[in-house]
Order: C-alpha cells, then structure tokens, then sequence
C-alpha cells in the first residue's frame, strides 16, 4: 500500500506502468554483460594468488603461452605504473598484483585462448613463484601494536604525512560533553558487536567483451557507471578518456559492487595483445573471492538516557574491515549515525585493512553495521524504561535542523511519519502470532546527487526518447519516462527511454548512493521543461500570437485564441512537432547538472520471528517494512526496492558470512555454502511509503534504493532478544550461533 | 577436438549442433544456439538461472551434458510465450514488477512454469518450495510468489473457460 499515494494529482508520477523494457526481459531478449559475442572473439581466464599476502618472485608464462589455443598472456608488467598517490591506483593494482599479491584471489595474471576450456588450462600452466608474507586477517590483528603491514602503500588519509599504517582512516566526532552525560543519565547501556564480511549477491557475476582496435578499447560490460569503468579503464592503461568507449549492457545487479572495475582493462590489454576481440566472466567462485565484499566490523557502543526516555548521549567505537586496500568505510559508518538527536556524542571510527578481498559498496554502505549496533542498544534501553520501542524513538527522533553525528543539520526528513506509520499499521497493531515475538528498527541514509546529464528528443509525430547514462538496475527507464510524461502531459507510452553508451550522452555519474532517479531524472525534468518553451515558442508562431500568451497545459499549447476562451482548440504537442519542420526544425533539448539536494531517506521495520530451541533456527512469519521515499514516482519499483534491501538484510542478519580458513582462503565460495534467502526462506514483505517529498526535486524524489538494507539486522536481533531473552551482538545469526547462546542463558 | 553432433527438440523445432562432449548444455544453448535468454549465474547447480524444460521436467542446464539431450525436448525462456502471445507468467511479471534486474527472471518463468503444469492451484508455501532453487537478489521474492499466484489464477480460469 501507499501511506499517501499520489497526493498532488500528477497524472503520471505515481501510477504503475509495465516498464518499456520489461518485454525483452520476459522473453529472453536482454542483453546482459555476458550476453554479446563477437566475431573470432577469444575467451580471457585469471591466475589467481593462492596466498592471503605474498611477494610475487617471478612470473613464467613461457608453458602457457606455448598451448593449445592461446593467444595472448599479461602480467601486471603489461600495464603502465601509475603513481601510488593517482586516485585510481588501488584499483588498477586491485585488477592486476604488480610484485605483490594482497589477498587469497587477487589477480596476478590473465590468458586469453580460443575456448574456455583452453584458456582455463593455459591459467593453471602460468608458473608464479611468491614469497609468502605475513597477512592481517581480522580487525584486532590489523590494529594490533607491531601488527605487519597489509599493503606498504596505505597511508592515513586526512593526516599529516606519516609511514605507511593499516588504518585507512580514523574519524573522531564529538559534540557536548558525553562524560558529564553518561554520569546523569538514569540508565546506561554498552555492548560490544561485530559483523563478518558478506557480499553484494548479484546474481549475473563480471562479465565484459572488449574489442581494441586503432589505439582504442571499446567495451561492453554491464556496469552500475558506465562513465566510470571508462575512466578506471582508461586509467588502468594510462590512456585518455577518448580512447576508451563503453556500451552499456543489461546489468543483472550490482548493489554497490559494481561501481568498479575488475576485468575491462585486462580484457582490453589481451585484446591489443592478440588483436582479436576478448571476452572475459567471472565464475561465481571468482565473484566471491576476487570481487568486493562489504566490510567486516567491530563495534562498541554506549549510550546514556534520562528514566523518560531521552537519549541523552552516545558514545560509539566502530572499526571496519575493508580488505588490503584504502576505503573510507569508518567515515562513512560515522556518517551514517543521524537518527536521534544525542545532545552529547563521541563517535571513533576506523578503517582497517586486511588481507582479504578487496571491499567495495553494498548497498547504504557501512551504514547497516552501525545501525545493528545502535538500534540494539536503543531497544536494550527501551526495555530498561519499559518503554514502547517505538514510542522512545518517537521521542528521539532527528527532524528538520537536528544535527547528524558529523554535524550537519537534517533537511526536511520522514523518520516521525515512518514511526508514526509503523505504529499505526495493522503489523503493529495485532497482537503477535502464538509462539512468536516481535522486533523493530530504524535505518538510515544519505542519499546523494552528483552529476547527470539527459537529452529528450521530440520526434515528428509527437513521441520522445529519453537518452541517459544512467544504467536501469531495477526500472529506472520507468521511472525517468514518467516523470518526462507528467513534465511534457504526454502518454508514458509514447515515450522511449534510452541508457545510452559513453559518446551517445552527457557524463553521468555512477548509480550509486540512491542518486538515479533523484539526479537524473532532475536532469530529465530540467530538458523536458526546456522543451516546453521551445514548444510554446513554435505554438506562439503557428498561431499567430505573442509567445507570452502562450501556457502549456496538459501536453499542449493553450493562448486566447487556442483553447483559452473563445477560438480554436489548443495546440497539442504532436501538432506542434508536426510542423517542426516550418517553425525552425527539430526539438531537442539536454541538461547537466550536478544535483544538490539529495533527500535523506529514513527506513523503520517490523519482524514477528520464531526461535527454534532445538536447532537455533530463526523462521521469520511476518515482515514489514515502512520507507519515506520522498515521492514514489513508480510505487511498485520502490516497494520493489524496500523488499529487495530488507531481505537482503535477512540475509545478512542469519546467514550470509565468509568464512576464512587460518590462511585467509575463503572456504565458502559458492552459492551452496554462501547461502543466500531464498523463497522459502521467507514471509511475504509488506510495505507501507510514506511520502514526505524532497524540497530539492521536482517532483519531491529522494533516493529509495540503499536505506531499506540498515534496519533488518536489528530488527531481528530485537525480535530475537524478546523472543529469547538472549541478546545476539555478532552476525550472522546463524544456528550454531543463537544455539549457543541460548545453551549459555 | 572432437565434437558431437547432437540431434533434440528445441522449443518445438527440431534442432541439431555441435559440441564437445564436456560441453554443457547452458553453453551449448547460450554459444551454439545463440540463446541467451538461459543465463548463468553459477554453473554448479545453486542458483537456478539455468534452469529449463528437458522432457518438461524442470533441470540446471548448467548441471546437464549437451550429449545427454540427444533426442530429448527443451524448452527455453524463449520458448514459453505462445508467439507474439506473452505466457500469463510472463504477464503477470510486467504487471506485478516482479523483476527488477531481470537477470533472475528467466530461470524464474521457466521454474514458475514448471510448477503451474505440475501443480495449477498451488499455496503460497508450494509456491515458495517450488521456487527454491531460483535465486533472486533484488525483489525479495515478494512479487515472483504474488505473480505466480496471479497467473495461476489466469491459467485456472481460461482452463475452464475452455472446458
Ligand atoms: S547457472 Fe545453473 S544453477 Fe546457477
Ligand atoms: S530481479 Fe535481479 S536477481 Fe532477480
């Protein structure tokens, strides 16, 4: 259902139509990334290091280059050395080891042969010889005193030039004064927590196809930014921009994990070698090991309130683990803490590295770990006071001008009217079913805005194509069409939405961060309003009258003598594209921006679960999830995406863990061992969206995609804890682990 | 290398090709039919994006050797609309969005396909086992099971329509 479904009467925005390239999808028809072959194109297979951290002594390809079928071999020696401090230099390193491998799955070499099957042999043929070095495998023996270095080249950002450390950053936040109010407050509660690395779980692994030719790479790849893989694979093979073109294809998910880049270099590197177009993708062991997983975290959180429920302070430690490379997770896990108002707040955070995969966005990134923590001390403390936990963050709840942990005060935000909707919904209402307990949280997300571009095309009978950059992961076509339809009073049918390849449409940054249809369709609202003066203009030519005469009204020109008053009938767009050709030629228009005013977005959920005594086992019977999306312009594509992140979180919250042997290999790379929530796994997710629209888009959008994944680890460990009376600090919640508990009450 | 020729029945068209005899049938699909609406999301049987119609039996194509399909009948993603004429399911997945990267949605179709022939009037917990060993990522599984209950419905009805 819809808190408040459609409250301004937008004609379009709102409604739920098929999304125009649900057809293809349905049939078998879309492209994807593994889904293009070229003419003679040869098949590309990795060497991967076998140690968690190792020196690599020499490499032999002389065996494999000698098989059957393989044309070409590369080494990090093939590719340029970028300077340590170049903003892509990780992730160039992260593609291919240069002297020294940092994780068990790094890439360290790559062959490309006419089949799989021979460029899989040829892979194994490829001699490497490593020194073997130390690893740091967990947090604590990365931030341990004499701890050995995962990766010599880390140095702490944002501090004064130092030597080279495992901290990739530390953050320390503080405002009031957090002792004086943890020694009044009338309850206090500190819990340790900690989260193992899980991964992002799109189904489609890395795929691409790159046929290099004349000093140019052209890829196609599925990809959340198609702008950026051209930017990293340019920088990879230390080539301008305009030698890299990248088509984008269907992307079969990505939830942060492909906002990098893993194989368009090494593909186009063997394409150059052997002159012949090379495909490249990833077994779903390879996904797992080689490609990013979301960080592991230590948390530690104390937070002091007065006996009627006033959080009065908090005062947190959170580490992430992020794998052997520099990342940004401690800051982003710091700001992500903005829920409540907490007069006095010290919030430390850090971001370690280890030998492990290198971590890359998941969905709210670092935020789901802080929440986990927080929102279960909250509920710990409205359990103290006897409080409804809803009621006490009811109290607590940030609004308007509330600063966040970094201190920077709210815009306009929903987290009241979630609550106050939860409270109010039939879940929360009835009374649990026999044998079941119940759980909430609350989760949130920044969202942000960046850059976008958008062209929208007239065409002679009155129909538009609508050209963006930003991939469709989820029915972001849908979505940009209705909101060109309600801006031009057009039919969303008669549009055509178009992602558009890297020289076919304005820079448009990544997907990520919530942004796509926030940003972009800023830019698509911004070309169609363009449009509509240029149609007024031409109205105001075929009619004979002042353009300042001249409204648009519901997809057509309307002045005195048009539909306004007495006279003839308005001119509709059709009409007016339809005689383009007399009034100064084709209608186009295109706007760029670089958006500001992403709307936060809040998140609260509700689980009623069961806890089998006997296995551990949590069944969850009844789910809701409840999201101010600003306005929901495709109401099933946002219900889409609250259910999407809160079974993700599900997962997350009883399953999903890698799990490292004592060499830092991980032993469950598959998705028989990495298990994640399937059908029977699960109730049905109900949701309810609130609408509180964002001042900063036209149309009221905030971005809907990230915040829905914060909530549910808490939200079931809340659950659990009523259940139980066993508080669970460490995720997955998995059987052996709730069993145990349970067995020490 | 040597390779087979292999003789079978592909969504209603009697079909022939090459392959090794390592090949699977995912990639004898995928690379010598040029189907690529069958898609592989692990290759070792625990996703379910693979999956197909062998003898209308649901199976793994990734889990199958192209040779064993000799003389046998598939049927694909490809194969489930009735020409122009989308199958209720696959209706009822534009309707009901219950795809949103899409990747899954074939395995999907064909797996909800299954299902309905073996089972027309399923619950919802036969929905959700029956559909166990398709992974989806992005939807939650919330509007596959609404959808497939949907079709059933639709499939329910014309059947006796037609009785
Ligand atoms: S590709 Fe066959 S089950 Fe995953
Ligand atoms: S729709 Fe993306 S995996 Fe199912």
């Amino acid at each position: 259902m819809t808190a408040t479904e459609n409250p301004t009467n937008y004609k379009w925005v709102g409604t739920r139509p098929i999304r125009h390239d649900g057809f293809d999808k349905v049939v078998g028809k879309a492209r994807f990334g593994a889904d293009l072959n070229l003419p003679g194109q040869l098949h590309g297979a990795f060497v991967r290091s076998p140690h968690a951290h190792a020196r690599i002594v020499s490499i032999d390809t002389s065996a494999a280059e000698a098989m059957p079928g393989v044309k070409a071999v590369v080494t990090g020696d093939d590719f340029p050395a970028l300077d340590p401090t170049h903003p892509n230099y990780d992730t160039a390193v992260n593609c291919m080891a240069r002297g020294e491998a940092f994780y068990h799955g790094h890439a360290v070499a790559a062959v490309a042969a006419t089949t799989k099957a021979e460029a899989k042999a040829a892979a194994a043929a490829v001699e490497v010889e490593y020194e073997v070095l130390p690893a740091v495998l967990s947090i604590a023996d990365s931030m341990a005193d004499g701890a050995p270095l995962a990766n010599p080249n880390n140095h702490t950002k944002f501090a004064p030039p130092g030597d080279p450390s495992n901290l990739a950053t530390i953050t320390n936040l503080a405002r009031g004064d957090v002792d004086q109010a943890m020694a009044d407050a009338d309850v206090v509660v500190e819990m340790g927590f900690d989260c193992a690395h899980v991964h992002q779980g799109y189904i489609e692994p890395h795929a691409c196809v790159v046929d290099y030719g004349d000093g140019k790479a052209n890829v196609w790849c599925s990809s959340q930014g198609h702008f950026r893989v051209r930017s990293m694979t340019a920088d990879v093979l230390g080539v301008d921009n305009s030698k890299v073109k990248v088509v984008p294809a269907e992307i079969g998910g990505g939830f942060g994990g492909k906002t990098t880049i893993y194989l368009e270099p090494i593909a186009a590197k063997l394409s150059e070698k052997s002159g012949k177009p090379v495909k490249i993708t990833m077994t779903r062991e390879e996904v797992l090991r080689g490609s990013g997983p979301a960080p592991s975290a230590e948390l530690r959180i104390k937070i002091g309130a007065t006996k009627d429920g006033e959080l009065t302070a908090i005062d947190g430690w959170m580490a992430y683990g992020v794998g052997a490379f520099s990342d940004m997770a401690g800051l982003i896990g710091a700001m992500s803490v903005a829920s409540y108002k907490f007069p006095n707040l010290r919030m430390e955070t850090y971001t370690a590295l280890t030998n492990t995969p290198k971590s890359a966005a998941y969905r709210a990134p670092s935020a789901p770990h802080a929440a986990w923590a927080i929102e279960s001390v909250v509920d710990e403390i409205a359990t103290e006071l006897g409080m409804d936990p809803i009621d006490l963050r009811l109290k607590n709840a940030a609004v308007e001008g509330d600063l966040t942990a970094m201190g920077m005060p709210h815009p306009r935000v929903g987290l009241v009217e979630c609550l106050e909707a939860l409270k109010a919904s039939d879940h929360y209402q009835s009374v649990p079913a026999e044998g079941t307990s119940r759980g909430m949280a609350v989760g949130f997300w920044f969202n942000i805005g960046e850059e976008s571009s958008a062209t929208v095309n007239l065409n002679e009978d009155g129909t538009a194509n609508v050209i963006t950059g930003s991939p469709d992961i989820g029915g972001s076509r849908a979505s940009m069409a209705l909101m060109a339809a309600e801006t031009l009073g057009i039919d969303v049918y008669s549009i055509t939405p178009i992602v558009a390849d890297t020289e076919s449409v304005g820079f448009t940054d990544v997907t990520e961060g919530s942004r796509a249809t926030f940003a972009t369709g800023k830019a698509v609202v911004e070309a169609c309003e363009d449009l509509i003066e240029q149609l007024k203009a031409r109205a105001a030519t075929i009619m004979g009258v002042d353009v300042g005469e001249v409204a648009w009204v519901d997809g057509a020109a309307v002045s005195p003598g048009h539909g306004g008053g007495e006279g003839g009938d308005p001119l509709t767009l059709a009409q007016i594209t339809a005689q383009a050709k007399r009034t100064g030629g084709p209608l186009t228009a295109t706007a760029s921006l670089n958006a500001a005013g992403a709307g936060p977005s809040f998140a609260v959920h509700c689980a009623d679960l069961k806890v089998d005594e006997e296995t551990g086992e949590i069944e969850i019977v009844r789910y809701t999830a409840v999201q101010d999306a600003g306005t929901a312009i495709h109401p099933s594509y946002v219900e889409g995406q609250m259910q999407g992140g809160s079974v993700q979180g599900i997962g997350w919250a009883l399953n999903e863990e890698y799990i490292y042997n004592a060499d830092g290999a991980m032993e469950n790379a598959s998705f028989l061992d990495y298990r994640i929530p399937v059908a029977s796994d699960l109730p049905l997710i109900e949701t309810i969206i609130v609408e509180v629209p964002n001042p900063a888009h036209p149309y009221g959008v905030r971005g809907v995609g990230e915040t829905g994944i914060v909530p549910p680890m808490a939200t079931i460990g809340n659950a659990v804890k009523a259940a139980t009376g066993v508080r669970m600090t460490s995720l997955p919640m998995s059987p052996p682990k709730v069993l145990k508990r349970l067995n020490e009450r | 290398m040597s390779r087979t020729h292999i003789n079978c029945i592909v969504n209603g068209e009697p079909t022939d090709f090459l392959a090794a005899d390592a090949t699977s049938l995912l990639d004898a699909l995928r690379d010598e039919l040029g189907l690529i609406g069958t898609k592989e999301g692990c290759g070792t049987g625990d996703c379910g994006s693979c999956s197909v119609l062998v003898d209308g039996k649901l199976n793994c194509s990734c889990l199958i050797l192209a040779p064993e399909v000799e003389g046998r009948e598939i049927i694909t993603v490809e194969g489930i609309a009735d020409g122009d004429q989308l199958h209720p399911l696959q209706q009822t997945f534009l309707e009901g969005a219950a795809l949103q990267c899409g990747i899954c949605t074939p395995g999907f179709l064909v797996a909800a396909k299954a299902l309905l022939d073996a089972n027309p009037d399923p619950t919802e917990t036969e929905i959700r086992y029956g559909l166990a060993g398709n992974l989806c990522r992005c939807t939650g599984y919330d509007k596959i099971v609404r959808a497939v209950q949907e079709a059933a419905v639709q499939l329910n009805s014309t059947s006796k329509q037609g009785v």
